[in-house]
């Protein structure tokens, strides 16, 4: 113990403080050695608990995570002794008996005592056996450490909703035996995909309604550059992960811009580029750079070299549309299993910018047309963008109003309906 | 754990006995049956006659009914299967992806129940 250790009150909140900081951490390291996420979880709780008992009597240990992890795992080998009866159990009490051994070789700067395991546990939450929204609050509970209430609040649901996403989730993983444990090389890169894409489906979440929305949507943009970061100190070698982090950087770059100050969604043309956050900006280009020159180009990096060039404009009309272009021609290539609206209709309004709004038209025309991208508002945006530089008000307006059958975001709601106010008063002139 | 490797496919596009692809599906598929074997996972495998033969029974109000056909009109039908012996999903989820039916129809990879006291 030490002697500058402050009393009571300053002890539950270095506690809570320590288990919030490290509890990706504990949680993956326990789950690595006795196999059962739920159980983890409970370990880790009680040993909170016991620490809290104990710590106020005879003050905080030196090592307090290893502390907290030490017993955590002496509670979860007494919940699998008493088990035993399954004998398929003694194999995991023997692992974590064995782990005291390897532990104290696995001193880390951050986090003595604590072996990092994180790696498996994003594996296994990020599972693709998994159903999507089952991976993001798992992600989100076990790797960001927040509370059930925390993320029924950022997806809107109530927390019986999400409490029971929680328990299928894990009831799942025991069941079909998904596995705690880095993917073999074989499997490696379709694993890392869809860790990426949980990742960036969190981040989209917060990135696309930050406003007029609970606080706790921002906080996800943040939570998915925290993983992006894990993931990238995890692998570090993966161009992919690279990119979608540089990526993150550069989109969270514009969030103060993005909003005006009446809550109104500014599109890129109309951002004040002072407002972006420069530094972070920086912080992409450090990473997207490297990754580029690897030479072992995916859809991340792509879009995070577009997202590069969009920053990088000093003004809007500075924009390198051609650059653009050809950016998304190639995320076009990549992508060429069916039809990504996404990435064709973006390629579309560049091609207005960068050629004629014409030929913008004509590739818009060009997509083939089903039900996805009838319901994809950003394509009849396009349009309607693409229509009104051409000076065809009616048929602007028209579409906007088609966009906004199928958009469900206040914000983008609101901004459509100002774009259509300008679209009646430019007709009047 | 075992899993089951349920083998689904539309038995329009099985390859015939007798045409060019079938002599390489049924090689293809003796080699993954070898593979599994060697590593020790194969529990039992098998191919089902085809859909055509299937009887389905339910017992209602104490009554047994007997239809002929399978239990649910569906494209895809189930043609055989694997049990293995796996050590966790990705092993059993890298194995339904070598069974050679997968390459044109769909493979279901159910854990086995395992019940208290087993």
């Amino acid at each position: 113990m030490t002697s500058d250790m402050p009393v009571n009150a300053n002890l539950d909140e270095t506690l809570i403080q320590i288990v919030r900081e490290n509890s990706a951490r504990l949680l993956a390291a326990l789950v690595a050695h006795c196999g059962d996420l739920s159980l983890a979880e409970d370990v880790l709780q009680e040993a909170v608990l016991i620490a809290l008992k104990q710590w106020r009597k005879k003050g905080a240990p030196q090592k307090p995570a290893a502390w907290i992890y030490k017993t955590a795992k002496n509670r979860a080998i007494d919940y699998l002794r008493r088990e035993q009866s399954f004998t398929r159990k003694t194999n995991e009490v023997a692992a974590l008996y064995a782990t005291e051994v390897e532990d104290s070789l696995t001193l880390r700067a951050k986090a003595p005592g604590i072996p990092d395991e994180r790696l498996k546990l994003i594996f296994t939450c990020c599972h693709p056996a998994l159903p999507e929204n089952a991976r993001i609050v798992l992600t989100l509970k076990t790797l960001c450490g927040l509370s059930t209430a925390q993320i029924a609040k950022a997806y809107l649901v109530d927390e019986t909703t999400m409490a029971q996403r929680l328990v299928r989730a894990k009831h799942k993983i025991k069941a079909t035996g998904i596995p705690y444990q880095i993917p073999r090389q074989h499997q490696l890169t379709e694993r890392v995909t869809s860790v990426l894409s949980v990742i960036y489906l969190i981040f989209n979440e917060g990135y696309v309604s930050s406003v007029n929305q609970s606080l706790m949507r921002t906080e996800l943009c943040e939570e998915a550059i925290y993983l992006g970061k894990m993931l990238l100190t995890l692998l570090p070698m993966n161009t992919e992960a690279m990119g979608l982090l540089a990526l993150m950087f550069f989109h969270h770059a514009r969030n103060k811009a993005r909003i005006s100050p009446s809550g109104e969604l500014v599109s890129l043309e109309h951002q004040n580029r002072k407002k972006w956050d420069h530094s972070l900006i920086e912080q992409g280009d450090k990473i997207l750079k490297p990754a580029l020159m690897v030479g072992d180009i995916g859809p991340y990096q792509l879009q995070a070299a577009i997202s590069a060039v969009h920053v990088h404009a000093r003004r809007y009309r500075d924009t390198d549309w051609k650059q653009i272009v050809m950016l998304y021609r190639h995320l076009d290539r990549l992508q060429s299993t069916g039809t990504n609206p996404i990435v064709k209709v973006n390629l579309a309004m560049a091609l207005s910018f960068a050629e004629t709004p014409l030929l913008g038209l004509a590739y818009l025309d060009a997509i083939p047309r089903d039900n996805r991208i009838d319901q994809y508002h950003p394509y009849h945006l396009a349009r309607a963008d693409i229509l009104f530089r051409l000076e065809r008000f009616d048929d602007a307006k028209e579409y906007c109003l088609k966009a906004m059958q199928y958009c469900e975001n206040k914000t983008e709601l609101s901004f459509i309906k100002k774009t259509i106010r300008n679209i009646e008063e430019k007709r009047q002139k | 754990m075992q899993y089951l490797l349920l083998i689904y496919s539309a038995e329009s596009l099985d390859p015939k006995p007798g045409s060019e692809e079938f002599g390489p599906l049924m090689n293809d598929y003796y080699k993954f049956t070898q593979e599994v074997k060697e590593r020790g996972i194969l529990e039992a495998g098998q191919p089902l006659e085809n859909v055509s033969t299937a009887t389905t029974v339910r017992v209602r109000n104490g009554k047994t009914q007997i239809v002929d056909g399978p239990f649910a009109e569906t494209k895809e039908v189930l043609g055989g299967y694997y049990l293995l012996n796996c050590e966790n999903l990705d092993e059993a989820l890298e194995c339904a992806a070598k069974i050679p039916t997968a390459k044109y129809g769909s493979i279901e990879v159910r854990p086995i129940m395992i019940l208290p006291g087993d």
